[in-house]
């Protein structure tokens, strides 16, 4: 399974060395793993997408905040965060007066998936696309599937922020409990993981 | 930090002077290491400082004294080594005190910052090396940085779980100087971990579970110790008549002539104490991790316990075996908040609950000693657990065990000793547990009786390991100090030997070992020694190294082919362990 974490970490040489070491000493895969400035100059702020079994996040946060340079450790899911990545796709497409069709096709696609044409060449065209993972997994699949040949693919990995207002977890002690069932769009409403999870509440008869 | 805001008087010193100086403030009197060019400048200031170095012949022997020294005082240790193959060699040391929770700060020297990266002269990258062994790490370049990261790395190594940290500082960093002010470095206050978590309602349910239970066992591990609760478990213990199981670690923590103590559990503990946990109907686990050495299988562990956990660091809790209330936080604190608590749960119950329960433990015990290697005679035979268990009544009838430390190597006379010398005090035992390290036990005796002169200390190692590190010999022997040394020798690596007799088909492909006549080895490095064949000069010699004037070695000879039991093999339940073959003992000698 996935797990999204949205870690805070001093901005130091060597922090992203210690947060990959730890996931390889854990035995974890990472997917995607990005990192980069905050609204505070001495935080980084990093998103990592993880493979690991459902049970670990308690054992992920954990070892996480073991680290002498994490200062906060989010888990988050789809429906209280929005989650982003942006992509650059090229694709080929040869020169106008021999496929003018498939040129215009691809614009009309790029239309529909809300994705920018951001380089045109003779024989090739450059898609850049924000949006959920699914989206861009979507795009990619209807290019090949109409039978376009994709050149390259660079992604940016998720990034992710809590929606509300309780957008950084370093503003903390807000203790007050939050429903399971809480509505997504109320946006002061805290999202049903705010509180340190308690993985032994499973298991109470 | 060049100026210092709140000491106008503060000295401008050179980042080496500095090293030392924040040290000293860091109540450091002692540390063991080994000098090398880029740690040179640190040692040219050394003189003008109250700190004694011991001078090593290996800088694994400086980490495994520092971390002797952490384990048998309880304060930081501190090794000191160069950079490059200095600083490689303290890495088997590191990893030794990171698994098993030491708290220690290792200073390396290292080349200039203005050559780093381009493969200089003995230039290492030894923070990326000890990235997964050390808690923390850091390089110091700048003389300013000297002071705030070595007081960091002091309250790294101490807090929280303890664990080893490493500051390496460049040459030019000791060489430059800058105003230095001790309290102006002081670290920012210490975050703990965000998620200890140890509120009423989990005390409430771990109440109800022990109110609910008739058959508990305390299980006490290295925690009790490095929270310096033992007294505070003896308390719970007997206040709700608990027996008490200790892994390794704990040894010590609790004492083993008490009534409730059980001694070690695992794969090879005593029969009674790991049947014990199997027929328990709640394991209350002080200071532990269930490391696979203590369970055995585990999808087969405890199967009818209840378990509740007190334990500092959350990343442990259900790392192996799922539990049914944890409390994360110190183990010390979390008995006292919860000790009244339990008497104003309900009214102190009248019957001795779990007096049936401790009889049947008794019953298994009186079963076991049938097969004990102990009460069996030796028919001329010198077996390593007899020769343990003498240095231990010698040490008791001379009223000295509550003042002896033993350090044991790894292997098999680690077990016998975890078997037959039976621990009072806490930090008597400074043993390699986690990483399970040969080598260990001489130079961590060494540091053991710096932190402690008053007390005897023996060690206790196997001809294999001892030769990993008997060059420390001469550390004795310059230091002027007095340590006994107890050889086990077999010929063997015995663990290793005992593993392809039950595993590989007694296929002994490289455990036997060729050593030197240990008794020279010691003479030759100014130590005076004895042979030991016989039973009956057991209890003579062992009195003759205590209480003789210097150090002493003395060259047990034993059974060549003798296995430690019970032993629970690879992938068994903890209950079924392979017992002692027959009440009569067959080796291949007979």
């Amino acid at each position: 399974m996935l797990h999204t974490f949205i870690a805070l970490v001093d901005n130091k040489p060597g922090v992203l060395t210690r947060i990959a070491s730890l996931f390889r000493r854990l035995n974890i895969n990472i997917a995607s793993l990005t990192v980069g400035e905050t609204e505070r100059e001495e935080v980084s702020r990093m998103t990592i997408v993880c493979d690991a079994p459902e049970n670990a996040a308690h054992r992920i946060r954990a070892s996480l905040y073991k680290l002498e340079i994490t200062r906060d450790v989010d888990e988050v899911g789809r429906s209280e965060a929005v989650i982003r990545e942006l992509a650059l796709i090229k694709v080929e497409a040869g020169p106008p007066a021999s496929s003018s069709s498939s040129r215009t096709h691809l614009f009309e696609l790029a239309e529909v998936f809300r994705a920018r044409i951001v380089d045109l060449a003779p024989e090739s065209l450059m898609l850049e696309m924000t949006g959920s993972a699914s989206k861009i997994e979507g795009l990619i699949q209807v290019l090949v599937e109409s039978g376009y040949k994709i050149l390259e693919v660079s992604r940016t990995g998720r990034m992710a922020m809590r929606r509300g207002k309780h957008t950084s977890r370093v503003m903390k002690a807000l203790g007050s409990k939050a429903h399971e069932d809480e509505s997504p769009l109320d946006p002061d409403a805290l999202p049903p993981s705010e509180r340190i999870p308690n993985q032994f509440a499973e298991h109470d008869a | 930090m060049t100026k210092s805001k709140t000491n106008p008087n503060a000295p401008t010193l050179t980042g080496a002077e500095i090293l030392w100086a924040t040290l000293v403030g860091e109540g450091v009197t002692d540390v063991f290491g080994y000098p090398g060019g880029a740690i040179l400048p640190a040692y040219d200031a050394l003189r003008k400082f109250p700190i004694h170095h011991v001078l090593v012949r290996h800088e694994q022997g400086a980490v495994h004294m520092a971390d002797g020294y952490a384990r048998a005082s309880g304060k930081v240790g501190v090794a000191i080594a160069t950079s490059g193959p200095g600083a490689t060699n303290l890495v088997t040391g590191i990893a030794t005190a990171m698994l098993d929770s030491i708290p220690m700060v290792c200073i390396t020297g290292q080349v200039s910052s203005k050559v780093l990266g381009t493969d200089a002269f003995q230039e290492i990258d030894i923070t990326g090396i000890t990235l997964p062994i050390t808690k923390h790490n850091f390089v110091a370049t700048r003389a300013e940085d000297v002071a705030p990261m070595i007081r960091e790395a002091f309250q790294i190594a101490r807090s929280g779980r303890p664990g080893p940290v490493l500051v390496d500082i460049t040459k030019d960093a000791q060489q430059a100087t800058c105003v230095f002010d001790f309290e102006a470095a002081v670290p920012p206050e210490y975050r703990p971990h965000p998620m200890l978590h140890a509120e009423s309602a989990d005390m409430a349910k771990a109440i109800s579970l022990m109110r609910g239970s008739k058959r508990p066992v305390i299980l006490a591990g290295h925690g009790i110790i490095q929270a310096e609760a033992e007294a505070e478990v003896q308390a719970f213990a007997e206040r709700h008549k608990i027996p008490v199981a200790t892994t390794l670690l704990g040894l010590g923590g609790f004492p083993a002539s008490h009534p409730l103590a059980l001694g070690m559990m695992g794969m090879h503990g005593e029969s009674w104490v790991n049947n014990a946990i199997q027929q328990s109907d709640l394991l209350l686990a002080f200071g532990m991790r269930f490391d696979d050495r203590v369970t055995g299988n585990l999808a087969t562990y405890a199967p009818n316990a209840k378990k509740i956990h007190i334990e500092i660091d959350p990343s442990e809790i259900n790392k192996n075996v799922k539990v049914d209330v944890a409390l994360i936080g110190d183990l010390k604190q979390v008995l006292n908040t919860m000790a009244p608590l339990i008497d104003q749960a309900g009214e102190p119950r009248q019957v001795d609950v779990t007096k049936e329960w401790r009889e049947e433990i008794r019953a298994m015990k009186g079963d076991a000693s049938v097969r004990d290697i102990i009460n069996l005679p030796d028919n001329g035979h010198l077996y390593a657990a007899h020769v343990i268990n003498d240095i231990w009544q010698e040490a008791k009838a001379a009223g000295r065990l509550e003042n002896t430390i033993i350090a044991t190597d790894v292997g098999q006379h680690q077990m016998w000793e975890a078997q037959y010398f039976r621990h009072e005090a806490t930090r008597s035992l400074v043993t390699s547990g986690g990483l399970g390290t040969m080598g260990f036990a001489l130079p961590a005796a060494i540091g053991a009786k710096i932190a402690c002169p008053e007390k005897d200390v023996w060690v206790i190692a196997g001809d294999g390991g001892f030769q990993m590190t008997a060059s420390e010999l001469s550390t004795i022997v310059q230091e002027d100090i007095h340590i006994n040394i107890a050889v086990i020798n077999n010929g063997f690596l015995g663990m290793v030997r005992q593993w392809q007799e039950a595993f590989y088909d007694k296929n002994y492909a490289c455990s036997p070992i060729l050593s030197p006549d240990f008794v020279k080895l010691a003479d030759a490095h100014g130590i005076p020694g004895a042979h030991v064949t016989e039973r009956s000069q057991v209890l003579p010699t062992v009195t003759k190294a205590r209480t003789g004037a210097s150090a002493f070695l003395i060259n047990f000879s034993v059974e060549k082919e003798d296995g430690v039991y019970p032993m629970i093999a690879p992938g068994a339940a903890l209950h079924e362990m392979v017992r002692r073959p027959n009440p009569l003992i067959e080796t291949s000698e007979d």
